[in-house]
């Protein structure tokens, strides 16, 4: 009888459940990016980093800020890799406030990134973890085994997703946007094709630019990665090794011990 | 019980007698790392060491990281990062850590229900199936409250919901969940006390594991076979075991470092695979996130706690006969617990005199369709609540509860057992062949 049950929830699971996920009222959608920094063996591109911090201290900074940053990362390697001396420009270039004195001062390399909180917009230290681009497909995780979490593809689909069509609500003006939860942002489009004038003359058109600065963002949440993929594999190997070690002291330990089954 | 017969230690130089005499601790690790183990023991049998490796790993990293997190409601989230990016190595300590959560249990279900197929849990071996189910519910209490302690916005929904819980216990839960929150809300006092218990648990479970392993070297381990060791003289109990060191401890330490590998592969290269990635938006009271989940280790359980809707005839049955006093709310929270209590009971739920579901035909099935069930539920818990995943949850749950209630109790009485063989030495000479000469 349980057996029974359980064979029909079985079932109706794999019919079902299709039609129960289409049922939903909006599915977002996210665009599948190669981005160099992808695997076990993928690196940031540090051009790239350096064209998306363009493309954030051009556009994105009016409305969001850093936080979490630290400024003097911009030179670390792994990231950016911006010379010491161009940190420093570029730090002097922004206000921070002062922990100590409470007052406004240019900002130096030991500084984070200051925050942005005017235009209610959400900080963007962690936005490329924050949000899952892919999912599913029922709920099994498997998409993202593969293709990964899906937060810089969501990024980039958030930048290139808008329709044009806008709505006004409650007395905010919404745009529509087919990669965000609900498809409708608050944020209006902030791109436009040759905003930004790159000096190595990469294209510039908004596709581009989503793809730079998405990598950009990605380096920002995990500053890290590039040297967690090293340890990643250093102590991969070594356990492999090791186990392979194990394996054959294990055989020759258990050998006095086991008869051949066809002697 | 008489123990297994086998060599003692001895000591030889006079500083060795000297200490054997005031403590005899080499004595206690000789004994302890000699004792005499079934030799059939099969591959299922290596997570114990895979735990014990757990506990010792997060209690390693879980220190260094409280030495650079803050537990304070306005700094905690900003210390995670500043270890993320400012500590060194501190990016692998944290995502070790946190993946060797999801290790942990991962490990110990695999241990349960090897435990559960084996019957693991029957005579002599009751007292050691109540500690590690005492070291499942610390385990599952540390997990919970570590994961509060980033303090994102799974961490704070999370403790909102589960210490709610407390809240459906009929008259005394409001002052109940005050209490465990220490306030009205999840808030700084919560954060505090979760960071406080959550360095407290693993000590008290390091202690219960010391117990769980002095109780089974009482009785003994279970092996696949199920049947004892002979202990009648020392020659018989030779046939049937061979020493921990180094036949199980090199095979066991096999087993781990491939498990190992995998594990890095995962911190190395998708460490946040497993996690939500909404715990990187720090906690806010004021936006309650569209999908409250928990990790995957709870979600079974979690898939029973909402099954038992208001709409549920047995919920509304319990709802008329208590005169409205265990509402749906208490139902599923008793139902969540209950899913654990049946668990732990299971070694007087069992009637079969058989151990070893091997020799068990009927048995087999059931257990087999057990595993399906948990993996649905499992799934039913991370799903968004719709009438189809209810169904599923409630059909899910029903099974559970009917395996230890029904199926067990009945098992023993109607199922004709295979024939089972009569020593481990059988057993053992059947996998692997009889040694041929007797210079053993």
């Amino acid at each position: 009888m349980l057996r029974k049950i359980a064979i029909t929830a079985v079932s109706a699971l794999t019919l079902l459940s299709g039609a129960a996920l289409a049922s939903e009222e909006f599915e977002p959608v996210t665009k599948d990016v190669d981005f160099s920094f992808e695997g076990p063996f993928g690196k940031f591109d540090e051009h790239q980093l350096q064209r998306g911090l363009q493309v954030y201290t051009e556009v994105c900074s009016a409305c969001h800020g850093l936080k979490y940053v630290p400024l003097r990362s911009l030179a670390e390697e792994g990231g950016p890799r911006l010379p010491e001396d161009q940190v420093r420009a570029y730090a002097k270039n922004l206000t921070v406030t002062d922990k100590d004195t409470g007052e406004d001062r240019p900002a130096t390399p030991a500084d984070n990134f200051p925050p942005n909180t005017g235009a209610g917009a959400p900080d963007l230290s962690l936005m490329a973890k924050e949000h899952a681009g892919y999912h599913g497909p029922y709920g099994l995780g498997i998409n993202q085994l593969f293709k990964g979490i899906g937060g810089p593809e969501h990024i980039v689909s958030i930048l290139t997703g808008f329709s044009g069509q806008t709505k006004d609500e409650a007395g905010s003006t919404f745009y529509q946007n087919d990669a965000f939860s609900t498809g409708w942002i608050k944020m209006p489009p902030p791109l436009t094709d040759g905003q930004v004038t790159f000096a190595d003359g990469s294209p510039n058109d908004v596709r581009h630019m989503a793809e730079d600065v998405a990598a950009f963002l990605t380096w920002a949440a995990e500053p890290q990665m590039m040297a967690r993929k090293r340890w990643g594999l250093l102590i991969t190997g070594m356990m492999a090794l090791l186990s392979v070690l194990l394996y054959l002291t294990n055989k020759r330990i258990w050998a006095p011990h086991k008869g051949k089954l066809n002697a | 019980m008489a123990g297994i017969p086998h060599d003692h230690y001895e000591p030889k130089s006079p500083f060795e007698q000297w200490l054997h005499r005031r403590l005899p601790i080499v004595s206690l690790a000789y004994d302890t790392l000699m004792i005499p183990t079934p030799r059939n023991l099969n591959w299922w049998w290596i997570w114990g060491i895979v735990l014990a490796f757990c506990l010792v790993l997060q209690i390693a990293t879980g220190v260094v990281l409280a030495m650079h997190y803050t537990p304070q409601v306005n700094m905690a989230f900003a210390s995670v990062e500043h270890i993320m990016r400012d500590v060194n190595g501190g990016y692998m300590l944290r995502y070790i850590h946190a993946n060797g959560a999801s290790l942990f249990f991962f490990a110990v279900y695999i241990h349960i229900f090897r435990g559960l197929f084996y019957g693991s849990y029957k005579a002599p071996r009751e007292v050691t199936w109540i500690i590690g189910m005492l070291i499942y519910l610390a385990m599952m209490a540390t997990a919970f409250m570590g994961y509060v302690l980033p303090w994102g916005q799974m961490s704070f929904w999370g403790a909102t919901v589960i210490t709610g819980l407390f809240g459906a216990i009929p008259g005394i839960g409001p002052s109940i969940q005050t209490w465990v929150l220490g306030g009205p809300a999840v808030d700084n006092a919560t954060l505090n006390r979760f960071f406080s218990l959550h360095y407290l648990l693993p000590f008290v479970i390091a202690a219960l594991v010391a117990v769980h392993i002095w109780a089974f070297h009482t009785t003994g381990n279970n092996n696949p076979a199920g049947v004892e060791v002979r202990r009648g003289s020392r020659a018989e109990a030779d046939k049937d075991t061979l020493p921990f060191w180094p036949y199980f401890v090199i095979k066991d330490l096999f087993a781990l470092a491939v498990i190992l590998t995998i594990f890095f592969a995962v911190v190395g290269f998708m460490p946040n695979y497993l996690g939500d990635p909404v715990n990187y938006t720090e906690a806010n009271a004021l936006a309650t996130p569209a999908h409250i989940v928990p990790e995957w280790y709870f979600l079974p359980f979690y898939a029973i706690l909402r099954a038992f809707t208001s709409d549920v005839k047995i919920v509304e049955l319990t709802h008329f006969l208590t005169f409205g006093i265990v509402d749906a709310k208490f139902f599923g929270v008793m139902a969540m617990f209950g899913a654990i209590a049946v668990l732990a009971l299971v070694p007087w739920l069992d009637t079969s005199s058989v151990r070893s579901g091997q020799y068990r035909p009927m048995f087999k099935w059931w257990f087999r369709l057990l595993i399906v069930d948990f993996v649905v539920l499992m799934w039913a818990g991370s799903q968004t609540p719709t009438v189809l995943t209810g169904w599923i949850s409630l059909l899910a749950a029903t099974y559970w509860f009917a395996y230890f209630l029904v199926v067990l109790p009945l098992l023993g009485v109607i199922e004709k057992p295979l024939p089972q063989p009569e020593t481990i030495e059988e057993d053992f000479n059947a996998h692997y062949g009889a040694k041929t000469h007797a210079a053993e």
